[in-house]
């Protein structure tokens, strides 16, 4: 169905090309630092919280100070304060994709009335319970399903949720291993 | 030696300037380090035949001679035809002759070689795109009993241990290679990162054949804002062969060989892929759809439905629910590593400053910044059609004319 409105989904194409334009000239300005803290409050529950980043060659802030609380549910014979750490991973991919789509959609022309992600992700408890030194700990794939009413052909749906895992900061942590360096005090 | 340009490389892109030089009575020598079609007869594997129809050579002031327009030529075929070109018009060439640096003078350029200097007004670069291999950084962390071979320098199956092979890379060069090495005997994985899927016969027409009625392959740089993109494409899933078969990946599972996902790292002799297969073989299927859909497209605007066979989709292609995420190199399974990751061009002895921040010429459409430095056969250089055979005729006719002029405007400027 064709509207007569321009396709808007929210998200500034001019801006984000701008920046594109503007961090090919200036690569060093396209260096980020992402960073998370994290806060033990007891059992298993803790709490991370997000402010500060690093970009465009300077220190950088979000608005304000946005924190997640993690645990585990009382299955695990936890106080369930948060989500598990886990499933804090299925939402961010969720989101580093969907923010993609609509941003894909947008330079495409497409308007979006409808997006939802559903996502599983299967894991076999006897790896982190260490019952099973075959099993791996983490998740043994995951599935991601989403559901998509827009102004557009099937196939042209089909490659803006294609195009979007290509772009996607979280789907590429996911799926290519990245070296992890933990130190203490 | 003074000469008004020197072309640098004897290949089918230097041979074309040549002819369009000639034609405008300018006054040129080409230096190549070997012999004409030199990257031909040295640097390709022997089953190769040419992916583009045979009446897709189409070199300025030269076609196809023989019976046979749309079969595929094979190499010793492909160096007599370019061979036969250098005749035809007489091109002014210098074997054996290997220049070591391009630096500006007095307006103008010397171009050193190994049998004398020359100092030229213009100089035109066509030393070919594809003159190094890629090789990823991380082949440094492959253990040691492995052996690594590039397409360069691959031949034929003999050449390759027994055992099973790595194909990394699933474009025209790793595609041939895996099914050739696969034929041969040996269990072939094929690594597979981004690709393009075409069909090798679409209604009873060779792709390349839609490819040229539809405009698609003359499709010019200007129209594309993300150039960088579309010049780092990688090559089409095709190949060459008398019966005319696709090579894609559905094929390739079918002759036995392995799919996994793009090789990501390797830790501790333990080889990593990526789990983005999936995403991957889908962009793949989607692009074709889009390339089949522009030419059912053409066909109906052309009311040629009665003329060609039905329009068709392919199946999707098939990948396993998980492949594999890890490989033991240790384990004794892979013998081979081949690196089908894609060719760049060796532009290290031009001594100007023309390269940009990741050591690659610039140009506009084979336009260099240095005033009268032109490049012929990159990527995309001026249409979609540039790096192959039959794309230089059109930029050797452009980039002679902008030649000409910047001559006939009293001579470039000091660069
Ligand atoms: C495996 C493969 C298959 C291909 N198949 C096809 C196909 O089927 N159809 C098609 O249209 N295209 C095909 N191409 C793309 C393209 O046509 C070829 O790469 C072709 O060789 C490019 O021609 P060229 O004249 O630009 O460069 P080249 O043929 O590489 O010629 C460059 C010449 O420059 C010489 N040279 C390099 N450096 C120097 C120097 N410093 N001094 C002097 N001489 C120098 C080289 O010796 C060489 O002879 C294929 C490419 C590859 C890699």
């Amino acid at each position: 169905m064709e509207t007569a409105t321009p396709v808007d989904n929210g998200v500034d194409v001019e801006a984000l090309l701008g920046a594109r334009e503007a961090l090919t000239e200036a690569p060093e300005a396209a260096q980020f630092k992402w960073r998370a803290s994290c806060k033990w409050i007891n059992g298993t529950h803790s709490r991370s919280s997000v402010k500060s980043f690093f970009g465009l060659g300077e220190e950088q802030a979000h608005r304000t100070e946005f924190t997640f609380d993690a645990d585990h549910p009382e299955v695990f014979a936890s106080e369930d304060k948060g989500a598990t750490p886990t499933e804090l991973i299925l939402a961010a991919l969720a989101s580093c994709l969907t923010a993609g789509v609509a941003s894909v959609a947008q330079h495409r022309d497409i308007q979006l009335r409808s997006v939802t992600a559903t996502l599983e992700a299967g894991m076999d408890l006897q790896g982190i319970l260490g019952i099973d030194g075959e099993v791996r700990n983490g998740f043994d794939g995951i599935n991601v399903h989403y559901d998509i009413d827009a102004d557009a052909s099937e196939e042209d749906i089909a490659a803006v949720v294609a195009q979007s895992q290509k772009r996607s900061a979280v789907y590429d942590v996911i799926t290519n291993p990245t070296n992890v360096s933990v130190s203490v005090n | 030696m003074r000469t008004t340009t020197v072309v640098i490389g004897a290949g089918h892109a230097g041979l074309a300037m040549s002819h369009c030089l000639t034609e405008r009575s300018i006054d040129h020598v080409v230096l190549e380090r070997g012999e004409v079609a030199n990257t031909w007869k040295t640097e390709r594997w022997d089953s190769l035949r040419l992916l583009t129809p045979n009446w897709q050579s189409r070199l300025p002031g030269f076609g196809y001679e023989g019976d046979d327009p749309d079969g595929f030529r094979d190499m010793s075929e492909t160096i007599s035809f370019i061979e036969r070109y250098a005749e035809v018009i007489s091109a002014p060439i210098r074997t054996h002759t290997s220049v070591s640096s391009v630096r500006a003078r007095n307006g103008g350029y010397v171009v050193d070689t190994d049998r004398g200097g020359w100092q030229a007004k213009t100089v035109v670069v066509a030393s070919g795109a594809c003159a190094v291999p890629n090789v990823p950084a991380l082949a440094v962390a492959i253990p040691t009993g492995i052996e690594q071979i590039t397409p360069k320098e691959y031949r034929n199956p003999d050449q390759i241990a027994d055992g099973g092979v790595m194909v990394v890379g699933a474009s025209s060069t790793g595609t041939q290679i895996a099914a050739e090495l696969q034929r041969s005997g040996r269990q072939v994985t094929l690594s597979v990162g981004e690709h393009v899927r075409v069909p090798r016969v679409y209604r009873g027409r060779d792709i390349k054949w839609w490819m040229d009625r539809c405009g698609v392959l003359d499709e010019g740089y200007e129209a594309y804002d993300n150039l960088e993109r579309v010049r780092n494409l990688p090559s089409l899933q095709l190949a060459g062969s008398n019966d005319r078969r696709t090579v894609d990946l559905n094929s390739l599972t079918d002759l036995g060989v392995k799919l996994i996902g793009r090789l990501a790292g390797i830790t501790g002799g333990k080889a990593q892929f990526s789990g983005s297969l999936p995403n991957l073989a889908s962009l793949a299927d989607l692009k074709m759809n889009r390339l089949l859909n522009t030419i059912d497209e053409w066909v109906a605007q052309n009311a040629l439905e009665s003329v060609v066979e039905p329009a068709q989709r392919f199946e999707t292609t098939r990948v396993d629910a998980s492949p594999p995420l890890g490989m033991d190199l240790a384990s004794g399974e892979i013998r081979t590593i081949v690196w089908a990751t894609g060719f760049r061009p060796d532009h290290s002895w031009i001594d100007l400053p023309v390269f940009d921040r990741k050591g690659r010429l610039e140009h506009e459409g084979g336009v260099v910044e240095a005033p009268g430095v032109y490049v012929m056969g990159l990527p995309f250089q001026r249409r979609r059609k540039s790096s192959l055979i039959d794309g230089a005729a059109d930029d050797a006719t452009d980039l002679s004319a902008h030649l000409t002029t910047l001559l006939s405007g009293g001579g470039p400027a000091a660069a």
